[in-house]
């Protein structure tokens, strides 16, 4: 192991050249500096808060780092190996199971213990449930994100609809009535050539567990997701759902066109969607949330970001204060405007910029009904995995059975050295 | 034993360079691709075993490793070819003596290649757009519609072959130029005074005289277009269905996407011998053409 030692010194003698560079920058001002990534749209806009953070808190000083959303799990990762992860960041709720096992963030369970501001009673609970890993909590929710259905209400009509469909069935017969009414269109659009989520989704929804034997192997091929597998294959195999996804350029013209007019997707689509549709449509699209296989609403995707801090951080205290400055109602509300982000204090929710939209409520609704996916650092890839053999599926490369077993054969490959792990342990 | 001890010490600083920076870092990677280093093992190293050759036998039963393999290879035959034949254009139009401008066009040549590939794949998703793009609307002219350059699994990977060769192929342009300046006039002269037509110089003295240049070229366009990465990097992602997705890009999602850089490390030993193998095939050819 001489070659590890030896990266280890150059990689020392890196590390205190960029000490020495970035100790010359610093003037020291009696302030305690933290750094702060954040993601996408969330990185761009949340720097506005900032000030009137710095404002209350004079001793501390902010530097918001903004990180593409496509490039953060390998910057996220690569600032491990490298040692120089900031002292907080925003972190997918998928991701946290991951940053756990690497030992890479900090056991929020004693801070919210002290805090006048944060208690879980204040949060929705499925989406809580996601920070917690072995009953110790490594984050605290920011934003949350769901999938609800979006439709035109127009067309819907037009086809002898009056509302949303509230079950499966009532999910089938509303496709086949579009499809009679717009023989040229489809009712629905799923993305398989770059989303996981939907057969997830009906898969959660028919109650498969996605893996069994404490998250060690795969159930794709089990009875349950089988059963939504085929589910989810009837809206191509009836025509109710287009095939070919790559034909479709935008979303959101292909969804002004009438070409289909339900989608299952985000609360950010409500903001793209508003921007983006022409005027004549302003009224002409809703949202409701997603059916259920028998009767009830169905359950959707405990998705969200939150707020974590790096377990080597020297300046937990300062951080812990940001994340409870960012907590706060007014100041979730404030993001909420900034950026479309649902807020994830239940309170906010009765402020009429939430509680008066009504294409949020179906949110609030959902967001009642969610659930996590399975809290293994694998899942990511896992779940690639699932739209890849997804997407094959519905292009008949493969019977819904024989796709679902070379599903789990690769799955089952993937979380080898996690049945070694808790073997061993 | 002066000599000896003035070669270390001119020799030493570069060898040690090379050695730290190089033949290390090859030598740990090799020794990982013998290993399972995942993200379980980067938090904590205890976590890694050896796995003998356990990385190499999932590759080389992975379908994905081979799909990523046979789009590599249709780069290669396809893209290095073409883009060898555009170079060998393009260098002996500008040496021809009817072109004016000469300077002009061998710098318009050449900027794509010092161009920034993103700036230019910008400038690509554009062209290729199915619907606002002037290649559908130059196609739409002859009566040929709706082509989803990038969106087709079908037409991905012609569409990244057509902007590479665009971007790469003035470097090699500049490469024939300088072999073509390299054959006497003399010779063109004397074969036009035997009465040789323009054909029949090409044959006879242009290509015999410039094959150690195209040589060296298809060398180094192989060893080059091998590693294909950043134009689906950052045009595609590999997509659609996998359709450009390459053997180095693999490698990358593989490495940084999913943390298993043992099976990277494998990945890119793998490839490592495909390109030794392609460029000892081709010196070999070399070898016997020159000696018969």
């Amino acid at each position: 192991m001489t070659c590890r030692s030896n990266t280890r010194r150059v990689l020392a003698v890196l590390a205190a050249m960029c000490g020495l560079i970035a100790g010359c920058g610093t003037q020291d001002d009696g302030r305690t500096h933290i750094t702060f990534w954040a993601f996408g749209a969330e990185g761009e806009h949340v720097a506005k808060l900032i000030p009137a953070f710095t404002g209350q808190n004079p001793d501390i000083d902010v530097r918001v780092q903004f990180i593409p959303w496509n490039a953060a799990h390998e910057k996220l990762l690569t600032a491990f190996a490298g040692g120089s992860l900031p002292d907080m960041w925003q972190l997918g709720n998928t991701w946290i199971p991951e940053f756990t096992q690497l030992g890479a963030i900090e056991d929020l369970t004693p801070w919210t213990a002290r805090s006048q501001e944060i208690r879980d009673s204040s949060y929705f609970p499925g989406i809580w449930d996601t920070n917690v890993i072995d009953s110790l909590l490594y984050g605290i929710p920011w934003y949350v994100d769901t999938r609800v259905m979006f439709y035109r209400s127009d067309l819907l009509a037009e086809a002898g609809i009056s509302r949303p469909p509230a079950t499966w069935q009532e999910w089938f017969d509303c496709s086949a009535r579009l499809k009679k009414r717009f023989p040229g269109e489809y009712a629905n659009f799923f993305s398989t050539n770059n989303e996981w989520a939907p057969p997830v989704i009906l898969g959660l929804q028919m109650g498969s567990p996605l893996l069994k034997e404490r998250n060690t192997l795969g159930d794709f091929s089990g009875p349950q997701f089988t059963a939504a597998m085929h589910a989810f294959c009837r809206f191509f195999k009836s025509g109710w759902a287009p095939v070919r996804t790559a034909q479709i350029v935008s979303v959101y013209q292909a969804f002004a066109e009438g070409f289909f007019a339900m989608y299952i997707t985000g609360p950010w689509y409500i903001g793209e969607f508003n921007s983006r549709l022409p005027d004549s449509l302003k009224g002409s699209w809703m949202t409701a949330p997603l059916p259920g296989p028998d009767s009830g609403i169905g359950v959707s995707l405990a998705g969200g970001s939150s707020l974590v801090i790096g377990r080597t951080s020297k300046h937990k205290e300062a951080a812990w204060r940001l994340i409870e400055y960012l907590s706060r109602p007014d100041v979730q509300l404030d993001f909420y405007r900034l950026t479309g982000n649902l807020p994830a204090r239940v309170e906010t929710w009765r402020d009429s910029a939430l509680a008066g939209n009504p294409r949020v409520k179906a949110f609030f609704a959902q967001l009642a009904h969610v659930r996590a996916t399975p809290k293994v650092p694998e899942w990511e890839q896992i779940a690639q995995k699932v739209r890849e053999y997804a997407e094959l599926i519905t292009m008949d490369q493969y019977s819904v059975e024989d796709g679902l077993k070379a599903l789990d054969r690769e799955v089952n490959l993937i979380l080898e050295k996690r049945r070694w792990l808790l073997r061993g342990r | 034993m002066a000599g000896r001890r003035a070669l270390i010490l001119f020799l030493g600083p570069a060898l040690a360079a090379i050695g730290v920076f190089f033949f290390v870092p090859v030598l740990a990677a090799l020794v990982l691709s013998f290993t399972d280093f995942d993200i379980y093992a980067l938090g904590n190293i205890d976590y890694a075993r050896f796995v003998g050759f356990r990385n190499y036998a999932h590759l080389l039963a992975d379908p994905l490793f081979w799909k990523a393999f046979r789009n590599t290879l249709e780069f290669l035959l396809i893209g290095g070819p073409l883009s060898i034949a555009v170079s060998l254009a393009a260098a002996m139009m500008i040496q021809s003596k009817l072109v004016r401008f000469k300077g002009f066009f061998r710098t318009a040549y050449f900027a794509p290649v010092v161009t920034t590939l993103v700036a230019v794949a910008v400038v690509w998703r554009f062209v290729y757009h199915p619907r606002f793009g002037i290649l559908n609307y130059l196609l739409s002219l002859v009566g040929i519609g709706g082509i989803d350059w990038l969106g087709d699994p079908r037409w991905a990977m012609p569409a990244i072959i057509v902007m590479a060769v665009w971007k790469n192929f003035g470097y090699n342009m500049v490469i024939f130029i300088a072999g073509l300046q390299n054959i006497p006039a003399e010779l063109y002269e004397a074969a036009s005074i035997d009465g040789a037509g323009r054909l029949a110089q090409l044959r006879t003295i242009t290509f015999p005289l410039l094959a150690p240049t195209t040589v060296y070229i298809s060398i180094l366009t192989m060893i080059g277009y091998f590693q294909l990465f950043s134009e689906p990097y950052v045009m595609t992602q590999g997509g659609p269905l996998n359709s450009t997705l390459s053997v180095v890009l693999l490698m990358y999602q593989q490495g940084f996407r999913w943390w298993n850089m043992g099976y990277s490390a494998a990945l890119a030993f793998v490839l490592f011998a495909f390109i030794a193998a392609g460029s000892l095939v081709q010196s070999l050819v070399q070898k016997r053409w020159e000696a018969s």
